[in-house]
């Protein structure tokens, strides 16, 4: 008996349970709070004694520091302590190291190098905050402004600024070799070769600031247990108190975290800055300190939904049929990771949005910039490339003259049908969403359109796999035919960095597939390989005659190839590829030896011991 | 630091408090006399979430400065009510769900109390006028509209 049925065993005249709520007006259960402004934010506990926050930032782009000078600011009034980069025990961490994702990168306190105007350098701890700015502004920092980069595309070119050097290409390395991540599905070059039109567009967004009413902050206090409680405006607690742990070397049972009632978030609380900067001060001065964000920092600092820029290749029939879209995209990170290679996964599985197309690629890259990092903001990775795409559904329907509703529900998802990232559509609504819409809008559409359903249509051939070519080693897509000539570790590339398979060529769509590569129906591990098998009809196109038989709408086992098909959104970052390559691209990034004599915390993994990060694997 | 001295009435009761020099309103209310329900959202005037009525004027308390209020009547959301008997926008913010994070409900409620106190039967564009210097960022404005016509008695017109 689950926990639920037996609750309602217990409590069965409680409450009738039906959960019919849908269409009733209904009470937050949070509102009363609301309203007589008694909800407990955590800037609502008072604490005597509380001391004040402030950090000095980098008024640069990008510079190396050269010295910090905080002798004056130590001797000012009310200044209890002034915090820098040795004061932090642990002090490099990635956002999703929690879940084994990426490289430690970012320093909660800079003491070397700023990669974005904003960056902390050192704190103030005073007994107000007025006296806590004014010490900040004491602190003498003298920089070597060094040149950067504040756009992706620049980031990609060989001579640009290396903004992060744990990643001296300028992108995140996806499982640890891979500049870009890729989605492979079908031929898009033949179905380009079978367009009656090639559609392009290039589409970009602007960074977006979540701009919450009430700003990041936290304030920490020692308690009477040896712990450290901390009460704080973060999205995700969890995450907030096991990056605390890591970064300040502490077992996280020492931390006593209160949150959930957040003034405004939509991604933005989730970045874990504030709380290990508000408990590292408590630690350091035996006292309750707050730090809080004003207004300036939230959105000079806060990290916003990051820029995308696409280009998108459509190959589409007369008819109005997609027959292949390619994309290429590149992500802003900013300087750090923060959680954009995360929304690159997401954005891939949702490639090429809701519409069932036999050919499809994407290269996606997670490029690093001088700017202000990016992270979550709601439907984050997805919500940039729906965008573009429901801007080049318009022109598409503008190419070929048609109604783009009609367009849209001709091309949507039914269930059934096989996406590019290998899993079936399921619960397809498109087509009636457009059927409202058109309504609502009192934009008609044809009897044909109007009578289209998700329900029917879909799967058969539109459930197969396309053949999507690999090369001689298992990998999807283009082949680099020299030796990659950027290995981290080895200091700042000698010979630049060349965006995969492009070989320093500008990328203006998804590149095709080197004529060279030969599809392989084993090593594509899937069962429709028409090419190598002349008994099955015709190619698995959802364009071709259809098959005399359905085909099968089982998933296929795990393909192999180099790069696997990305998971769906939910799912946790994809585990390490296990490739068949007999030579590893790229040389494995120095890291720090695990060392188990020295565990730092419970339940967070220490550099080192991920498979992603040591390179051991795929020796 | 100077302290200095200032007495004013805070929801009907008299309060007695020292307040250091420069000290704004929003801190005297909050860190002083111990009353939360205004909010800091900016310290910029712009945001209005801490929007406190002060001899029945609506005021950023942010930007106002504590001793300049001596001799007044501040009221505060935190006052709004009648023991357990909310006041009749308190009840309709929460009949019209017009709070998600809650965080700028205290000024939207200050300001809406301020222009229904002065104009018991607004019109809908006087409403938006009343609470345009207060910033949303969740629930869109609607509701929150609808509430303040609800609460004053008037029918509510649903946006779509």
């Amino acid at each position: 008996m689950s926990s639920v049925e037996f609750r309602k065993d217990l409590f069965a005249d409680e409450r009738d349970d039906n959960l019919q709520e849908i269409g009733k007006p209904t009470r937050r259960q949070d509102i009363l709070g609301h309203v007589t402004g008694r909800s407990p934010y955590y800037d609502d506990h008072l604490f005597d004694g509380l001391l004040h926050m402030r950090c000095v930032r980098s008024p640069h782009h990008h510079a190396r520091i050269r010295s910090i000078d905080t002798s004056q600011a130590e001797r000012m009034p009310g200044v209890v302590r002034v915090v820098t980069a040795r004061d932090v025990p642990n002090n490099l961490n990635t956002l999703l190291s929690l879940i084994n994702f990426g490289k430690d990168e970012e320093k909660l306190i800079q003491d070397t190098k700023v990669a974005y105007v904003g960056e902390p350098v050192a704190a103030v701890i005073a007994e107000t905050e007025g006296q806590a700015r004014n010490a900040c502004a004491a602190i003498r920092v003298d920089y070597e402004v060094l040149a950067n980069v504040l756009d992706p595309e620049e980031a990609l070119k060989p001579d640009a600024p290396v903004v992060n050097e744990v990643y001296p290409n300028n992108t995140f390395d996806y499982h640890d070799r891979y500049d870009h991540q890729k989605l492979r599905f079908g031929d898009v070059e033949k179905g380009f070769s079978e367009a009656d039109h090639i559609v392009e567009g290039e589409y970009q967004m602007s960074p977006i600031e979540q701009a919450p009413i009430e700003t990041c902050g936290a304030i920490a206090a020692p308690e009477t247990n040896d712990r450290f409680v901390c009460y704080t405006s973060t999205q995700a607690l969890f995450f907030s108190l096991g990056t605390t742990a890591k970064l300040l070397n502490m077992a996280s049972s020492r931390l006593h975290f209160v949150g959930g009632t957040v003034g405004g978030g939509f991604g933005g609380k989730v970045d874990s800055i504030v709380e290990p900067l508000s408990v590292l001060g408590a630690v350091l001065t035996g006292r309750p300190v707050k730090f809080m964000w004003d207004r300036a920092e939230e959105m000079q600092v806060g990290a916003p939904r990051g820029a995308e820029r696409w280009r998108i290749k459509d190959g589409v029939a007369s008819d109005g049929r997609i027959l292949a879209r390619a994309f290429t995209g590149f992500f802003d990170a900013g300087a750090y990771t923060r959680l954009s290679s995360y929304a690159i996964i997401k954005c891939t599985g949702h490639i090429p949005g809701p519409y069932s197309i036999p050919n499809v690629a994407s290269n996606v890259f997670c490029v690093f910039t001088n700017r202000t990092p990016a992270t979550a903001m709601r439907g984050f990775g997805i919500t940039g490339v729906d965008f573009a795409i429901e801007c080049h559904m318009d022109k598409v329907a503008e190419a070929v003259g048609m109604n783009p509703i009609e367009l849209r529900i001709l091309n949507a998802y039914r269930d059934g049908d096989m996406k590019p990232h290998r899993r079936l559509a399921k619960n397809a609504a498109l087509i009636e969403c457009c059927q409202v819409a058109s309504q609502k809008a009192g934009w008609p559409i044809s009897a044909d359109a109007a009578r289209q359903s998700s329900l029917h249509g879909g799967g058969g051939d539109r459930a197969i796999i396309p053949e999507s070519l690999t090369d001689s080693v298992g990998r999807i897509g283009e082949r680099r035919t020299s030796s990659i000539p950027t290995e981290p570790g080895q200091g700042a590339p000698s010979k630049g960095r060349v965006a995969a398979g492009t070989q320093g060529v500008p990328i203006v769509a998804a590149a095709p597939q080197d004529e060279d590569m030969v599809g392989d129906p084993v090593r594509m591990g899937f069962r429709h390989a028409p090419s190598a098998s002349p008994q099955t009809p015709g190619q698995p196109s959802r364009l071709a005659v259809p098959p005399a038989t359905p085909a099968p709408q089982s998933i296929p086992s795990a393909p192999v190839s180099a790069q696997p098909p990305v998971p769906p959104p939910s799912a946790p970052p994809p585990a390490a590829p296990q490739p068949s390559a007999t030579q590893a691209p790229q040389a494995p990034a120095e890291t720090a030896p695990y060392k188990p004599e020295q565990p730092f915390s419970r339940g967070v993994k220490r550099p080192g011991v991920s498979r992603f990060l040591s390179g051991s694997r795929r020796r | 630091m100077t302290k200095r001295p200032v007495q004013f009435q805070l929801n009907g009761s008299p309060v007695a408090v020292f307040t250091d020099e420069g000290q704004n309103l929003l801190d005297l209310l909050r860190r002083g006399v111990g009353d939360l329900s205004p909010k800091f959202g900016c310290g910029q005037g712009t945001c209005g979430s801490c929007t406190v009525l002060v001899d029945g004027e609506p005021r950023l308390s942010c930007l106002t400065l504590a001793e300049t209020v001596e001799g007044q009547s501040v009221e505060t959301t935190n006052g709004l009510a009648n023991g357990p008997d909310l006041h009749a926008l308190q009840e309709a913010f929460m009949e019209n769900f017009a709070a998600q994070c809650g965080y700028c409900t205290p000024g939207m409620l200050m300001a809406a109390k301020a222009l229904l106190d002065r104009t018991p039967r607004p019109s809908r564009e006087q409403v938006i006028e009343a609470i345009s210097g207060n910033i949303c960022r969740c629930t869109g404005y609607e509701p929150i509209i609808d509430a303040i016509m609800a609460a004053s008695g008037q029918p509510v017109r649903r946006a779509g």
